[in-house]
């Protein structure tokens, strides 16, 4: 068994109330940050244990702390990002539903290293019963005196508010979900300036997600260097995943990073092998807007190591051969299904959320749609293959937000790596009405290297 | 001054205040290597950013700190730096872009400029014309609303609209309050009213001048006459609630419709009210200043009688020397 950090007693009855979560240790690392460190003191200890972003973009946490502004006279904000859209991805929900503690706890101490007299947490509008959770939980919180005024006698006040959002995916972009918070329309801004400068109400603001702001408690508890310790390289601690997909045991796992993606796809631990004995065709390992990979080129990377759970080893090979880490959004395709269908149904998501306000992303992620549509329908034309690439190269990159760059990748990328899928939707229309293409070559042993992949 | 700062745009070095946008740093030198913009308006805080036709690529961000930007950025939105170096119409990958962006505006426009009031003073058809494709690749039904009634003064052609979300701001920073927004999300949002609410503040009229595209027109000069066959005329009146200086655009004694003065870059100088745009259509309300000038490349000056300067040969010591030179090898032997 690897090491929990995230959910070690997720299993203990109650460990939803505040009772059960402080026998079993909880809120230690409010005592310890605000008793013992400074804030600072605490923003290195996040530094030192190299948490990265749990979001997607994977950027180092302490660093983008250390960035806040501090001017004199204006107030800061931390926002937690618990408006978790993504398709694949629902490790914050499960965290929040079962132990909700774990986020107030680090909400307190993440506060305090930022010098935040008032925090929010932004939850998707959809998740109403997490947020009766969290708002319950807060409650709790407060009455035992961690949150309110003068918090353990240490003089330092600090108030939680949970926000309900509207339910667009759009607004788990920081700049969006700060305007949507601000009660305006959720369009992402403009950077720069970026929220660390200008965010909630024109103060510094530091957007974290839920997942991240967690993982706080346990470094403080044991030291950002012990923190660091786990996991490979740059990718140090643990993270949850979100399994689904054709496996036997779909769900949240916590997993060291640096685990091999074969053993957490194959073993009992984790994922439990692929459902009914099939095989393995292809992997979206971090949510709907990484590149999907097929099955030979995720289990091992094009020099022929064995690819791990961790940040760098999941986009080694860039985009050519890799992915990305993601939001932990691991979601598996057996032989049956079908990459075409897929991927129209991954971007009918991005047509219907992106938020209309730059012209490429609000025109071709519908262009986008309507191609792949015809394709998966088997009224397609060879040309629309190349079409596509073309679209998505017009969007990526060139819009405000990155929700123009994740419409964009698992469409190139489902046609770098499966065009002869596509192909045959075209060639054969009846026959992909009526049968899926299979698992073809997709799983076969990659050429040795020297060859262009 | 002493504090302004040098930044090269394709090449062509200005001079610039702190804190100038690449945009108007380019407005600055002029002529070909201003980008396009549809979205940003000068006048309007905030406005910009999001058409993405004035991409430009940044090959080196400032003296200080070299690199260059990692995409292409919005020059209506991004300041400049000491040092900066910006490629515009230099760059193969930014006119690439810009030819996307072209083609992404114009997949779900109606293209029904035969029966559009703003041809020949349309943005989007200029912007067409120099980077756009001659025929389209989108094969798929384009995008219709349902019509809506804005009130008597203004039409409303939501299919036309590239949602630039200018007369948002012109109804945030110059009327009382703003009636209309941008309802739905994605390639489904458009303008609206709040419950069928007309739109009539003192200052509305102005969306009209200030839209890129004929998605919000002139109800009162509605299919009166195309705009090149109407003349403009520079005219003023003493107004008590705006400057009163504005265009009149005449067809024969006639005034057909009264717009703001607008500068090269379709941008009006002053706004004016809705009392001088819509109510006063009477040659005895103005004062006529002159005939407006009006660009060469404008389709509206097709049937003015401006004197064109005649054309001038300038000396090119280089190719005289080189012709000297040339006759006098050939005139050697």
């Amino acid at each position: 068994m690897s090491r929990k950090l995230l959910l070690e007693h997720i299993n203990v009855p109650g460990i939803d109330t505040f009772d059960v979560y402080r026998q079993n240790g909880g809120y230690r690392a409010v005592e310890k940050a605000l008793k013992t460190l400074t804030p600072d003191e605490v923003v290195e200890e996040v530094k030192k244990s190299g948490l990265r972003g749990r979001g997607g973009a994977g950027f180092p946490t302490g660093m983008k702390w250390s960035f806040l502004a501090k001017p004199e006279g204006k107030p800061r904000y931390l926002v937690c990002n618990a408006d978790e859209s993504e398709p694949g991805t629902f490790k914050d929900r499960y965290l929040m539903t079962y132990i909700p503690h774990l986020l107030i706890e680090g909400m307190i101490v993440a506060s305090f290293a930022l010098g935040a007299k008032t925090s929010y947490i932004y939850v998707r509008g959809e998740m109403m019963p997490q947020i009766r959770i969290l708002e319950k939980a807060i409650a709790e919180a407060k009455n035992a005196g961690f949150l309110g005024k003068n918090i353990l006698g240490t003089g330092y006040d600090l108030e939680l508010y949970v926000q309900p959002g509207g339910g667009a995916y759009i607004c788990g972009e920081e700049t969006a979900l700060i305007e949507s918070l601000e009660g305006k329309r959720g369009n992402p801004r403009i950077k720069p300036p970026f929220p660390a400068i200008s965010g909630l109400y024109n103060c510094p603001t530091v957007v974290n997600n839920v997942e991240s702001i967690a993982a706080v408690v346990p470094i403080i508890n044991d030291g950002g260097e012990e923190y660091a310790k786990i996991g490979i390289g740059r990718s140090t601690g643990t993270k949850l995943i979100s399994a689904s997909g054709n496996i036997n045991k779909p769900g949240v796992y916590e997993i060291e990073l640096g685990v091999p993606v074969e053993e957490f796809l194959y073993s009992d631990e984790y994922c439990g092998g692929i459902a009914n004995g099939k095989r393995l065709k292809a992997v979206v390992p971090g949510g709907s807007s990484v590149p999907i990979l097929p099955a030979n080129l995720f289990l091992k990377t094009v020099t022929g190591e064995a690819r791990l759970m961790s940040y760098e080893s999941l986009s080694e090979g860039g985009f050519v051969t890799g992915s990305m880490m993601g939001s932990g959004g691991f979601i598996a395709f057996d032989e049956d299904q079908c990459i075409v269908r897929n991927t129209w149904n991954f971007s009918r998501f991005y047509h219907h959320e992106s938020c209309g306000q730059c012209s490429p992303c609000r025109e071709g992620t519908g262009w986008m749609e309507k191609v792949l549509h015809r394709l998966e329908y088997g009224h397609g034309k060879l040309s629309d293959i190349d079409l596509l690439v073309d679209v998505s190269k017009k969007i990526e990159g060139n819009t405000i937000c990155p929700l123009g760059d994740a419409a964009a990748w698992p469409v190139a990328a489902a046609i770098r790596h499966f065009r002869d899928e596509f192909e045959w939707h075209v060639t054969h229309p009846q026959e992909a009405m009526e049968r899926n293409y299979g698992l073809a070559h997709y799983a076969d042993p990659l050429p040795p290297v020297g060859e262009p992949a | 001054m002493s504090d302004k700062i040098k930044v090269s745009i394709d090449g062509i070095t200005v001079e610039v205040e702190p804190g100038t946008t690449i945009l108007n740093a380019a407005r600055q030198i002029g002529g070909e290597i201003v980008p396009p913009a549809m979205c940003y308006y000068s006048k309007l805080e905030g406005s910009g950013g999001k058409c993405r036709t004035c991409l430009v690529k940044v090959s080196k961000g400032s003296e200080k700190d070299p690199r260059p930007m990692p995409k292409l950025v919005a020059s209506c939105r991004t300041g400049v730096m000491d040092g900066m170096e910006v490629q515009n119409i230099t760059s193969p990958e930014v006119l690439e872009a810009r030819r996307g962006v072209v083609e992404m505006l114009l997949i779900n426009h109606p293209l029904d400029c035969p029966i559009c009031d703003q041809a020949g003073e349309c943005h989007l058809q200029d912007l067409s014309y120099e980077h756009g494709l001659a025929d389209t690749r989108y094969e798929f039904e384009r995008r219709t609303f349902e019509k809506i009634d804005i009130g008597d003064k203004i039409q409303l052609h939501m299919t036309r609209c590239i949602l630039c979300y200018r007369c948002v701001f012109v109804a945030d920073q110059l009327t009382d309050s703003r009636e209309h927004g941008i309802l739905g999300r994605g390639d489904a949002s458009e303008i609206s009213t709040y419950i069928e609410k007309a739109v009539d503040n003192d200052f509305s009229g102005n969306m009209i001048d200030v839209c890129p595209v004929g998605a919000l027109t002139d109800k009162t000069f509605r299919f009166k006459n195309r705009v090149w066959f109407t003349k403009p005329v520079e005219a003023h009146r003493d107004c008590p609630t705006c400057s009163g200086k504005v265009t009149l655009w005449y067809k024969g004694e006639e005034v057909l419709r009264v717009t703001g003065r607008k500068d090269q870059y379709g941008e009006v100088q002053e706004f004016i009210c809705n009392t001088c745009r819509f109510e006063t259509k009477n040659t005895s309300d103005w004062i006529i200043e002159g005939p407006r000038h009006v660009s060469q490349q404008s389709v509206i000056s097709a049937n003015h009688y401006e004197m064109k300067p005649l054309p001038v040969i300038k000396k090119n010591l280089e190719l005289q020397e080189a012709n000297k030179e040339q006759f006098e090898r050939a005139t050697k032997f």
